[in-house]
């Protein structure tokens, strides 16, 4: 298990939780959102200043030595996705970035065909490029012909917290892409992310299903155990499943034989 | 003289360079990334940037999301 590191763009990870920074109720809560969860890799977005609301920096509440995994967030296509991404690297991010293009507001669905665009040029670039996207076998194929790092399906809509609802399709894709296989997105429970990590996910992306609990930094310290424990299962492989019993104990030797 | 910052048209009374727009907003160089005409420009060369008639100028920041 020491040796069990993710490496994404040349970069050691021992966590394989990755979380987001986004709905808290203060930004001051995400230093211990991290601590309490392990996470190496954290999300954030860009956006243009509102110069009537004044708000804090959530990069001054980011520890140091983080992973940035800035987002695409607000691209509607793949030109959109490259110019925030080349902003993002520009202010001194690094040079990850989260392809998010969508179009759709009622369920924040992923555009693949903008977001194959938007990664062939990126990782043309030099970015390491995590596309997120719908679980999709041939997009996914798509996107590690044109570079990117990772692959990012969906379980379910954005911030639903609905689980892993495309479990059948994600199945497909952590089979058939030799890329790392990333959860992001609708994971709700810790037991969520531990069956992605069990059905061989190689990391969770997680943001609301740690936000929106009643005490955030406990369920990130639960998420951090689920993807751990998960990771550990499909390491040590699972046994197989029958449909009748079958005896733990020995059958032989009883007192009245 | 008028730009247009952030998709809203600003009047300026009198020249100035970029850097001295930025500050005149009340923002802090330090946690903004701007983009002038559409291209990306560091700290160090907003002095250099004499605004012009309907220059178009982005600002943005960091903010969180997952």
């Amino acid at each position: 298990m020491m040796n069990d590191q993710l490496i994404i763009g040349e970069k050691s990870l021992h966590s394989r939780l990755f979380i987001g920074t986004g709905k808290y109720s203060t930004d001051t809560l995400i230093p211990e959102i991290v601590k309490k969860s392990g996470a190496e890799v954290i999300t954030v977005a860009l956006r243009r200043i509102e110069f009537n609301s004044p708000t804090g920096n959530v990069m001054d509440h980011i520890p140091s030595g983080m992973q940035l995994l800035p987002n695409t967030s607000g691209a509607r296509n793949a030109q959109e996705a490259i110019r925030i991404a080349r902003l993002a690297k520009a202010a001194g991010c690094g040079n990850w970035i989260k392809i998010e293009v969508i179009s759709d507001n009622k369920y924040l669905l992923p555009d693949g065909y903008e977001t194959i665009k938007a990664t062939e040029v990126l990782a043309g670039e030099g970015f390491v490029v995590l596309p997120y996207i719908s679980p999709d076998l041939m997009v996914a194929k798509k996107l590690v012909e044109v570079g990117a790092a990772a692959i990012m399906p969906l379980g379910a809509p954005i911030g639903s917290n609905r689980g892993l609802k495309t479990k059948e399709l994600l199945k497909i894709l952590i089979e058939e892409i030799s890329l790392p296989v990333i959860v992001d997105a609708g994971i709700g429970k810790p037991s969520d992310a531990c069956e992605a990590m069990e059905m061989g996910a190689a990391a969770c992306l997680l943001n609301t299903a740690i936000a929106s609990a009643n005490q955030p930094e406990l369920m990130a310290e639960a998420f951090g155990m689920a993807v751990a424990a998960g990771r550990k299962a499909y390491l040590a492989g699972i046994g197989r499943s029958h449909q009748y019993a079958s005896a733990s104990s020995p059958l032989t030797g009883f007192l009245n034989d | 003289m008028e730009v247009v910052l952030n998709g809203n048209t600003e009047k300026l009374a009198k020249e100035m360079n970029l850097s001295e727009f930025l500050l005149s907003k009340g923002l802090n160089p330090d946690t903004i990334i701007v983009e002038y005409n559409e291209n990306i420009v560091k700290k160090q060369e907003w002095t250099k940037i004499i605004l012009q008639n309907k220059d178009g100028i982005e600002v943005l920041k960091f903010v969180g999301g997952g």
